[in-house]
């Protein structure tokens, strides 16, 4: 009995390790970031150098960190869903174009529309660094509280933004 | 082969000194091996299965960037590790940290050669056994 217990037995374990392994995402990595505070910067605008812009401005309010850039293909596939969820204006996006030249980027966004409350522009990957980023595209949701509430990694669609992110809008917009 | 084995050491330094960067980043020889040292320690997390020392990749070029400016404002070993791993997780550590998390992974080695060995032990046991029935053997039958 014990001769076909033992072989039956080990296939189980395999097979269960291989199943549960199958349906796994191993290319997102888990963002330490969620439920912290989000980490603050001050940047130059994409549009004019000379003027800063902070996410401290957005304090109190919801917001969406966008992190994209015109060499990025992923970007330029989410890029039809962001004009989509600009044009609902549930939150505002901040962009945070991300190593980017900034000539090819407003071009990026005079062609393919511009779904951004305001753009960042990190030439040095200084903020992406603190915000973890390791692969554009990347859309994060942050709290009135500025908490980081939720990370997306990869291109965004509008069901994943009306399943994942929707349901987490009350939340977002509470002090 | 004295002549041989002088270049093949020399052109391991030369690799050596090619392996991260175009120039050294540190004057100080001691910092330029810890800074070697920790750039082998975290990994790149866009090509996953290099560090940030074997990577060109732009996230590496500025996670190193990153590491010399902590290291040149004299952040301690855990420091940087500390914050490399609160902005990216544990897994930008290329060697994974001993936590309840990930004591399977460290016992697997371990437990697997445990189990081989246990299971050869129990195979050869019973073989021994076995009357031997080899039927090219000679000596089939006599035993």
């Amino acid at each position: 009995m014990l001769k076909y217990l033992v072989p039956i037995g080990l296939f189980a374990v395999l097979f269960g390790f291989m199943y549960f392994g199958l349906g796994r995402d191993k290319q997102t990595l888990p963002s330490p970031l969620i439920g912290k505070p989000a980490p603050i910067f001050a940047l130059p605008l994409l549009e004019d150098p000379s003027k800063t812009f902070s996410n401290s401005e957005f304090a109190g309010k919801p917001y969406v960190l966008n992190v994209w850039g015109s060499w990025c293909v992923g970007c330029r596939h989410e890029h039809g869903a962001l004009m989509e969820i600009a044009r609902r204006a549930e939150v505002p996006m901040i962009g945070l174009n991300w190593n980017d030249d900034r000539e090819q980027a407003l071009l990026w966004l005079k062609q393919l529309g511009d779904p951004y409350a305001i753009n960042a522009f990190d030439g040095e990957s200084r903020v992406a660094i603190d915000w973890g980023v390791y692969g554009a595209p990347e859309t994060f949701l942050v709290g009135a509280n500025g908490k980081v509430l939720k990370k997306h990694t990869a291109p965004i669609t509008v069901e994943i933004w009306d399943q994942e992110f929707v349901p987490l809008l009350k939340q977002a917009a509470q002090p | 082969m004295k002549k041989i084995l002088a270049a093949s050491l020399l052109a391991l330094l030369w690799f050596q000194a090619l392996a991260i960067d175009r120039a050294p980043a540190f004057e100080d020889p001691a910092m330029q091996t810890r800074y070697e040292r920790l750039a082998r320690e975290l990994r790149c997390l866009q090509c996953r299965s290099e560090t940030i020392a074997d990577s060109n990749a732009q996230l590496a070029v500025d996670l190193r960037r990153q590491l010399r400016e902590l290291m040149a404002a004299g952040k301690s070993d855990a420091e940087i590790t500390r914050y490399m791993t609160e902005r990216y997780g544990d897994y930008v550590l290329y060697k994974p940290p001993l936590v309840p998390r990930t004591w399977l992974l460290w016992a697997a080695p371990v437990l697997l050669v445990l189990g081989g060995g246990i299971a050869a032990a129990i195979v050869i046991s019973r073989k021994a056994k076995l009357p031997d029935t080899d039927p090219t053997d000679p000596g089939l039958g006599a035993s």
